[in-house]
């Protein structure tokens, strides 16, 4: 996909201007999953910004959004950092094929209490 | 009073308690819950996406049967309730994106006219915690509670509108109406892990302990969630004091269900 209209695709789908971000990494220190990531909420913001947004399309850190809202509320400029990351991650799962996650994966995940509601909200976040 | 009520998937299935306790204490409390027909599943999460419209019709469906009701809609799991309240803003201040919705409805445009509460709101709001005070037995006096709201009941604040995102009060207020003690703790409004449970358990085993510690570390006996996925990661990663529903103990403070906790 030409870069610049993937770029400009990215910030009309998510609404986030990353020009308003000053870089003081808030985001990234409140997020629960930090320790996992290998590109965290701030750096999602910059790469976008400079366009360097192939190395996010392949990255594991999509799937480790919690989508706990902790960076969107937190933030002091109204970046709003996740709803970037739910963007990248979606051009990622609506190409045919690149789910991160298919029914015949669940069965392996499963466990006897785990509630509906993981199982959908996983879903929902990791496949199209 | 009669209100629209939205239970979603867990509700029925793994949570079936959460919902049977929602409809007993309601009831008690002089509110008639109506359960939305043929509602589906809100999705678990919501869909930030703009141009995200198939994941949120759910949502605005049930919505608009409520409002075709003349009735507000209530839901009580954190997560139907984070989908349902952000479908309905995006639906009151996001035109095109309510224009894309409004070409799946048969019928009259929906444009984010119904009320949302979660029952915690309506309790506060509709209810009153002082008249749920007033018809309390004694019996949870003393008890040492730590309420935890998790990520999706607050956030984003300037959305769901419930409290203040950062230092809320409507939990420990539900604590006292039913006659108990608050224990508020640091981590009470960070994510226990939700749906990272299926892909990364040690993940979601770190940030779940960290809120069991911090809550007994504040002299916590109890711990009550309005969520499954959180009493589920609580539960699951160890903790060893009780995580109940808020609707169970409102239900114990009533008299509707027998206390057997210690």
């Amino acid at each position: 996909m030409n870069k610049k209209y993937l770029q400009e695709d990215l910030l009309r789908m998510s609404g986030v201007n990353p020009k308003k971000c000053m870089r003081c990494g808030k985001c990234s220190a409140t997020c629960p999953a930090y320790d996992e990531m290998e590109y965290h909420p701030h750096q999602f913001v910059s790469m976008v910004d400079e366009g360097d947004i192939e190395p996010l399309l392949s990255s594991e850190s999509l799937y480790r959004c919690l989508s706990c809202f902790a960076c969107i509320e937190r933030c002091p400029r109204g970046v709003e950092p996740a709803k970037l990351v739910e963007a990248v991650r979606l051009v990622a799962i609506r190409k045919q094929g690149e789910n991160h996650m298919t029914a015949n994966d669940v069965p392996a995940l499963w466990e006897e209490d785990l509630p509906q509601q993981a199982i959908v909200s996983a879903f929902r976040k990791y496949s199209k | 009073m009669k209100v629209s009520y939205f239970p979603g998937c867990t509700l029925k299935t793994k949570a079936t308690d959460l919902n049977e306790y929602t409809f007993k204490t309601a009831e008690a409390l002089g509110v008639t819950l109506e359960e939305i027909e043929n509602w589906q599943c809100c999705g678990g999460v919501f869909t930030m996406a703009k141009d995200e419209v198939a994941t949120k019709l759910s949502s605005v469906r049930a919505l608009k049967e409520a409002f075709a009701k003349e009735q507000p809609l209530m839901t009580v799991c954190s997560a139907c309730h984070n989908v349902i309240k952000q479908t309905n803003h995006a639906m009151q201040t996001d035109k095109e994106f309510a224009a894309k919705v409004n070409r799946y409805m048969a019928d009259t445009p929906y444009e984010g006219e119904a009320q949302v509460y979660h029952y915690l709101e309506l309790l506060r709001d509709v209810v009153g915690f002082d008249a749920v005070k007033e018809k309390v037995s004694d019996v949870l006096k003393g008890k040492k509670i730590a309420a935890y709201y998790g990520c999706l009941l607050l956030r984003p604040g300037k959305v769901m509108q419930m409290d203040d995102p950062e230092n809320p009060t409507i939990m420990e207020d539900f604590i006292r109406a039913i006659g108990a003690t608050p224990v508020v703790y640091a981590k009470r409004n960070e994510c226990c892990g939700g749906y990272i449970a299926m892909e990364s358990p040690s993940l979601a085993k770190k940030n779940s302990q960290g809120v069991v510690e911090n809550a007994k570390a504040q002299g916590a006996e109890m711990i009550i969630t309005a969520c499954p996925l959180c009493k589920y990661n609580l539960i699951k990663n160890g903790a060893d004091i009780p995580v109940v529903y808020f609707t169970e103990l409102l239900a114990i403070a009533l008299g509707i269900k027998e206390d057997t906790h210690e």
